[in-house]
């Protein structure tokens, strides 16, 4: 009986999840359907959800009309190199303030995190100046390093939270063994928190994916990622839902991929395993 | 893993280094509505003449577009060597001595061939400072269909009277058919382009002739005073929120009886790959109220280039190209007379195979005619421009004063209040900016 | 606790982010302050001289300031709220035993993925719009009046789209503290009879207060940004214009960068004061 009441649980379960997960995905599995329609169809009203001229023109228009793959490249670029980058710079900060705190350690993060309370708005002349004098409007240098400084205080915190939970016992205990730091932090520190370090990788790529005003701000070509295709597709004159709708799920569409691929890194974040 | 960092950041380094490669590229900044695009596509003809100059578009969205460029130039950033900018910038900046004058367009170009009232938006102290790609003007759309079942004509040249009557008889919103779409969204290229234009034709302006703020006046509130109701009345919901697009949307499903707005809609209207009433569309000229001043605007999207450009030369070549009869010709030859850039030429209303591909052709060039940016409206003005003022502030003004508006069609607040607020932020926008002492 | 080496030794790993994060912090810093200070017109160089503190005077004293600090403060309460509920409610519905879980996992987290300008634009246009929307035709058609969003509701819906882009990632961080949540916790309780509302308040909630403090924290700072999806919506007005939309005017409509910096500034000042009793409220589980 108890085996019966947990199947019916579960499949309940299953039911809801399944309603709740199909409704926050819809809007961007309308776009998707929507981009394999003519401009006619995607407005027309009863709407059309399966049965329509299935068409792939908007694609073949979009890729004639800008090189997709120009901004994909300068999209992964930017965004995994920046992250990777702050990777280096950031875990061992998140390192040393998770496991030898001092009394400013809290001060120190919460300052952190403040510096990215400035609206980019209210800075840009600031930031766009000093670009323009060092030469780095429309470089992937330059932008790289934008996201790299953007994302730092938030890949410093989401690691930090995740040291804080691997158990103190175990590095006292290496450091008894007489372990010296470095040791430490490769052979006992790193193992665990890779599922942390992945996710918050994973999380700061797609916000660097979706940044959208530096990088549309101080690129024009060389160095434009996918928001800038983007803006060459959104409110022309004239219709262009389903051109529009193509061009975002082609924008859409890698980091949603990396996310199929990684998901299992992304929740098991704090799942340390054998450690437990 | 550190392999391909060490792989990554290499990549970064070289990409940023190998910046300096392009030397003769020209960098053209451009809007993402059609003509350009088709532009894009048709450059073999240029590069085939020109094999040294090799060209590198950078097309965004209209307001991205504008702010870019517009911060690019002011910090001589230099980013750009061709720039596409509406008659708006093209006073402004000419002025200012951020643009280079057009002296050399070639033997064949003929200026003179370009429409008067194109040609002296773009001019300042008798130089041509940007080269129009392509002109429009804004005319009333409406649906022949329904205005026949309402036992009414549309005349050429409306009245607003006639319009309200009209757009009363035509709106069955049970069926889903809203008599009139007119723009609502705030933006100072939005409802403010169709409110000032419209205001016009009421007898009032922006400024009295020493700078002084005008939305105290009656005649702005005439036009309010129409515009709310009339929109509330026979208006689709949610026209607090519809611009150009949203309303070309709800037309080509058949939602509106009648529309005003650009004349470059005219093309799409009449698609049947795009509009549900292609074959139903009739046209007529912008409305007035018998004051001698049409409510219809005029702009044109224009080929610039930048003071400082080290490509000058290079540059005007492509401007002359884009902008030529002969480049008309190739759009003709490849795509049809129906996809040739309007609204610029002359030559091009006295071709036979224009005027028979295109039957809006005749009420967008007598709407182009109509308007007169150095004198647009009833009373003197200090100012150039008809939907908009000739001056920097104005998009910082224009879009305040737009939200007013749209917060007056969305009925959150009245029409006085968002006038008396209209008034008040613009008179101390004028004042901090030194217009006004 | 801590012993003299590893102090020096964090001192030195904590460092390289710290200067670099100064640097980049201070040098905008001071350069916004001081073009707070001018009267400096983007497209009119020439006029630039110093003006003192006028700039923030005019800010503070915009008739719209009031308005936007409301709105400001609305927009981010609201979304942290349904975010942090809605975003717990999910995950502890995706953390039960479910088919198919990872596939439900994809599509909860999926809005996420999507460029805020982008979402905006679907929502605005295909589903929320009067005429045309989906919603629109859902209403119709089981005879209901369509609601006209963005006349009657513009922060509502604002809102809801920034909810929907931001529940995901409040879902995901706490689907991930719920998972290392001990099966041997869970059984036990099971075992003692603890009933589930209980069971969530004494030993789930506890045990992912940290991970929630993390997603306060991280949205409070984008939600005070958001921008496109207002730009891309209302394009500002009364009810909808918050702190960035109105920096955003002065800096890109006006090029009134003096005006921007100053409100730049305020912004900066306004965002430090909510974070200040953010931390006073939830701050405390930073530490262990």
């Amino acid at each position: 009986m108890a085996l019966q009441q947990t199947v019916g649980k579960r499949v309940g379960m299953t039911a809801l999840a399944w309603i709740v997960g199909f409704l926050i995905f819809f809007p961007i599995l309308w776009t998707f359907l929507t981009s394999f329609k003519s401009e006619l169809d995607a407005f027309s009203l009863p709407p059309k959800f399966l049965f329509f001229h299935w068409t792939t023109e908007n694609y073949a228009e979009v890729q004639s009309r800008s090189d997709y793959f120009s901004f994909a490249w300068n999209s992964i670029i930017l965004s995994v190199g920046a992250n990777l980058v702050g990777l280096i710079v950031g875990v061992p900060a998140a390192w040393s303030m998770a496991f030898a705190p001092t009394k400013r350690t809290k001060d120190l993060l919460l300052w952190m995190l403040s510096t990215k309370m400035m609206p980019g708005v209210g800075v840009f002349a600031a930031v766009y100046f000093i670009f323009q004098y060092l030469g780095l409007l429309d470089n992937r240098i330059g932008i790289g390093f934008l996201l790299f400084m953007a994302n730092l205080p938030i890949l410093i915190w989401m690691l930090y939270t995740y040291f804080k939970e691997i158990p103190v016992d175990i590095l006292e205990a290496a450091r008894m063994d007489g372990a010296s730091l470095v040791n430490e932090i490769i052979y006992v520190l790193t193992p665990m928190a890779i599922p942390g370090i992945a996710s918050t990788l994973l999380l700061c790529i797609i916000l660097s994916w979706n940044e959208a005003f530096w990088t549309l701000n101080l690129t024009t070509s060389h160095a434009a990622p996918l928001t800038a295709f983007i803006a060459s597709y959104s409110s022309p004159e004239g219709l262009f839902w389903a051109k529009l709708s193509a061009a975002s799920t082609l924008a859409i569409a890698p980091i949603l991929v990396l996310g199929w691929f990684c998901q299992k890194q992304l929740v098991r974040g704090l799942t340390f395993g054998a450690v437990k | 893993m550190k392999v391909l960092m060490k792989s990554l950041l290499g990549a970064c380094a070289l990409a940023g280094f190998s910046l300096s490669a392009y030397a003769e590229t020209l960098t053209i900044a451009t809007v993402n509505n059609g003509d350009m695009i088709r532009m894009q596509k048709l450059t073999d003809d240029f590069t085939a003449k020109n094999p040294d100059i090799k060209l590198n578009w950078v097309t965004l969205e209209e307001n991205t577009l504008r702010q870019k460029v517009t911060t690019d130039i002011a910090t001589k950033g230099g980013q750009f060597d061709v720039l596409t900018i509406g008659t708006y910038e093209v006073p402004i900046w000419g002025k200012k001595g951020w643009l280079v004058p057009l002296d050399n367009l070639g033997a064949d170009y003929d200026v003179d061939d370009l429409l008067p009232a194109i040609r002296s938006g773009l001019t300042v102290d008798g130089k041509l400072f940007a080269a129009p790609f392509y002109g429009e003007s804004s005319m009333v759309m409406y649906r022949k269909d329904l205005m026949d079942k309402a036992g009414l004509k549309m005349p050429d040249a409306p009245t607003w009277t006639f319009i309200k009557e009209a757009a009363d008889k035509m709106t069955d919103k049970a069926a889903g058919v809203y008599g009139i779409c007119l723009r609502g969204k705030a933006g100072w290229g939005e409802n403010m382009a169709f409110l000032s234009a419209t205001a016009n034709s009421f007898g009032a302006r922006w400024f009295d002739e020493k700078w002084n703020a005008q939305f105290n006046t009656p005649e702005w509130k005439a036009t309010l005073d129409y515009y709310v109701p009339l929109m509330k009345a026979d208006g689709p919901p949610g026209a607090s929120s519809n611009g150009f697009n949203e309303n070309l949307a709800l037309f080509n499903d058949g939602k509106c009886g009648m529309w005003i707005d650009a004349t470059v809609a005219a093309s799409f209207v009449s698609d049947p790959k795009q509009s549900k009433v292609a074959d139903k569309v009739g046209f007529a000229l912008a409305p007035d109220n018998g004051l001698g001043k049409r409510g219809n605007w005029l702009w044109a999207w224009s080929l610039a280039i930048p003071a400082g450009s080290k490509k000058t030369a290079d540059a005007e070549k492509f401007v002359s190209w884009a902008t030529s009869k002969h480049y008309t010709e190739v759009v003709a030859g490849k795509e049809g007379w129906a996809n040739v850039p309007p609204g610029t030429r002359t030559s091009l209303y006295k071709n036979a195979d224009y005027l028979k591909a295109a039957p809006f052709a005749q009420m967008t060039l007598d709407s182009i005619d109509a308007a007169d940016p150095t004198h647009p409206t009833v009373k003197p003005v200090p100012y150039t421009g008809v939907q908009f003022v000739a001056i920097p502030e104005f998009q910082g003004i224009a879009t305040n004063v737009g939200q007013q508006f749209s917060a007056a069609l969305a009925g959150t607040e009245t029409v006085d209040a968002a006038l008396a607020a209209a008034q008040a932020s613009t008179e101390s926008a004028m004042k901090k900016a030194g217009y006004v002492k | 606790m801590a012993t003299q080496q590893t102090t020096t030794a964090g001192r030195l790993l904590v460092a390289p982010s710290v200067i670099l994060l100064f640097l980049w912090m201070i040098v905008p810093l001071v350069m916004t302050i001081y073009f707070s200070t001018l009267h400096f017109i983007l497209t009119d160089p020439d006029s630039r001289s110093f003006i003192g503190l006028q700039n923030y005077i005019d800010f503070l004293s915009d008739p719209d300031f009031l308005g936007a600090l409301r709105n400001t403060l609305v927009l981010v309460g609201s979304v942290l709220v349904i975010s942090v509920v809605g975003g717990t409610l999910v995950a502890l519905l995706m953390d039960q035993q479910i088919y198919g879980q990872s596939i439900v996992r994809l599509m909860v987290i999926a809005p996420f993925f999507v460029m805020p300008t982008v979402s905006a634009l679907i929502w605005k246009n295909m589903l929320m719009n009067p005429v045309s929307g989906l919603f629109a035709w859902l209403a119709q058609s089981v005879g209901l009046t369509p609601i006209d969003w963005f006349t009657n509701a513009p922060m509502l819906s604002v809102i809801l789209i920034v909810s929907w882009q931001w529940l995901p990632f409040a879902s995901l961080i706490m689907l991930t503290a719920l998972q290392s949540l001990d099966e041997e916790q869970k059984e036990a309780a099971a075992l003692d009879g603890v009933g589930a509302i209980p069971f969530f308040f004494y030993i789930v909630l506890p045990h992912i207060a940290r991970a929630m403090t993390v997603v306060i924290l991280i949205e409070t700072i984008f939600l005070l940004s958001v921008f496109a999806e207002i730009y891309v919506t209302t394009n500002g007005g009364p009810s909808t214009t918050n702190i960035p939309f109105l920096v955003y005017e002065l800096a890109q409509h006006s090029y009134d960068v003096g005006g921007a910096s100053a409100g730049g500034i305020v912004a900066v000042v306004l965002a430090n004061i909510v974070a200040f009793f953010l931390v006073r409220v939830v701050g405390k589980n930073l530490e262990n």
